[in-house]
């Protein structure tokens, strides 16, 4: 019986999958939001307003750390920001913009602008570009300039488009953009364009995933959407 | 004469006993001494003018301007001591860049004279300054607020107008401009009627020369703060001489 007490020599997985292994090691990758995200406006001078969308995967490595993640983000009551690149980065960077929109609101009496909330995005973004990953999409509405949507990628750049896009998923559906997008969508055509766009990307990208998570800020009350399963469109998959 | 203040008033850091700040009031008084100025709302902007008083022809006639722009579409005027409205106008010029670089937008008029006041204010707190011997008018013109203008009173305070004026003929400018339309008035109109105020109330017994100057901000000038065109300018003082020629005829007759 000497020897019964015998150690194994090393812990090995019971699949043989090394989970510790350094590409898969979850445990200690950072959380990041591999992600889809997009922002189009519609409307004219007299009505206009943004749809926005978004996946809801979040992943640490290959792991999906939440698959029903919030990354179109509230700043104000009528300005979001749609999320991409480090989770907490992302985060940290909305409750500041969403201080300092809160206190310019009560400043100055009046709803904060989206190109205000868009400059205090990138001037975060730019002074700390060497530290943060962050890929933010910036949309809304005010009285001033209605539905708009600005873009500010990885270093800290800002500007306004009439579409963005971004996240790991927007990668593989550019041609989808090129294509579908038009000048002059009703809001209810940039819903669908914004749906198939996102379900497309979260289709060939594996870092993008779950429901597709809608939004359209306009002058009314914001309203939101999630498309769960089987409401998720479907394109070719045979 | 000799009542007035009795130790009270070497100060603004002290309350006379009937609650009055004698060297705030005394700034008002530093303010009836100056050119008149004057600022009306029309229906799509703002009209400046001044009564520029000329001490010595050997002045250039642009020295001691009374109206200035802050931001691209916000004007000031003042009458009181040139060297603090100078002070001011640079205080304000740093507000305005300021909130530019930090929201990448101009500044909203509102706020301005919120901040500009707020200085204003804090000079009337402290035994170790004086008072801005000035009242100034703050304006300025954009699409979702319209036209706004404010005036801001040594102490502190401020409020918005629809046509206000400080210096030498307040009253009578005031006056004057009560008996305007202006809501139902474009810019242009109001620029004449402004240059007829200003050559009605100068006093040319007492001081002689004076230039008229003129600044707007409105959408004929691009909702930009400007200097009032030349042609306009000269449109609107020969505007001003002869209305005032032919009042003077309809009262002799």
């Amino acid at each position: 019986m000497e020897n019964s007490m015998e150690k194994p020599q090393k812990m090995e997985p019971i699949t043989g999958y090394n989970y510790l292994a350094k590409e898969d090691d979850f445990v200690n990758t950072p959380i990041s939001t591999g992600t889809t995200i997009v922002a189009v406006e519609w409307g004219d001078e007299k009505e206009s307003g943004v749809v926005i969308g978004a996946d809801s995967r979040t992943t640490s490595g290959t792991y999906v750390s939440n698959r029903f993640t919030d990354k179109l983000t509230h700043v104000t009551k009528n300005i979001y920001c749609c999320r991409s690149g480090s989770a907490a980065d992302t985060q940290a960077i909305a409750d500041i913009v969403a201080y300092h929109l809160g206190f310019l609101e009560v400043q100055t009496g009046e709803p904060p602008r989206v190109r205000v909330a868009a400059k205090l995005f990138q001037e975060l973004c730019y002074n700390n570009r060497d530290s943060l990953s962050a890929g933010i999409i910036c949309a809304g509405w005010d009285r001033y300039e209605g539905g708009q949507c600005y873009t500010i990628p990885l270093g800290g750049m800002c500007v306004r488009q009439p579409v963005a896009t971004g996240g790991s998923g927007s990668t593989y559906v550019f041609g989808y953009v090129d294509q579908n997008y038009k000048k002059g969508m009703t809001k209810q055509e940039c819903l669908t364009f914004v749906a198939n766009y996102v379900s497309l990307a979260m289709s060939r990208d594996n870092a993008s995933g779950g429901v597709v998570r809608l939004a359209s800020i306009s002058k009314n009350p914001i309203e939101r959407f999630n498309l769960l399963g089987k409401d998720i469109p479907k394109h070719w998959q045979d | 004469m000799s009542s007035i203040g009795t130790g009270y008033d070497l100060s603004v850091s002290q309350f006379s006993p009937d609650g009055r700040v004698f060297q705030v009031e005394y700034a008002s008084k530093a303010v009836e001494n100056s050119g008149t100025v004057v600022g009306i709302v029309g229906k799509d902007g703002v009209v400046f003018a001044s009564e520029k008083l000329v001490t010595t022809k050997l002045h250039e006639a642009s020295a001691n301007r009374r109206i200035w722009r802050i931001d691209a579409n916000i004007g000031m005027a003042a009458a009181g001591l040139i060297a603090d409205a100078r002070k001011l106008v640079e205080i304000a010029r740093k507000e305005a860049s300021s909130y530019r670089n930090q929201y990448g937008v101009t500044i909203p008029v509102k706020e301005l004279v919120k901040r500009v006041a707020g200085y204003m204010h804090a000079y009337t707190l402290y035994s170790n300054v004086r008072p801005f011997g000035i009242n100034c008018l703050i304006g300025g013109y954009d699409a979702i607020h319209g036209p706004e203008l404010y005036m801001l009173e040594p102490s502190g305070v401020s409020w918005g107008y629809f046509g206000c004026t400080a210096g030498k003929a307040q009253q009578a400018a005031k006056t004057e401009i009560e008996k305007l339309k202006m809501a139902e008035m474009t810019c242009e109109e109001i620029a004449r009627r402004a240059a007829k105020i200003i050559y009605g109330v100068h006093d040319q017994v007492k001081d002689k020369e004076f230039i008229l100057e003129m600044g707007w901000v409105c959408e004929q000038s691009g909702g930009v703060f400007e200097d009032l065109p030349k042609a306009m300018l000269d449109d609107a003082e020969s505007y001003a001489k002869k209305a005032l020629e032919e009042d003077e005829d309809t009262e002799m007759a």
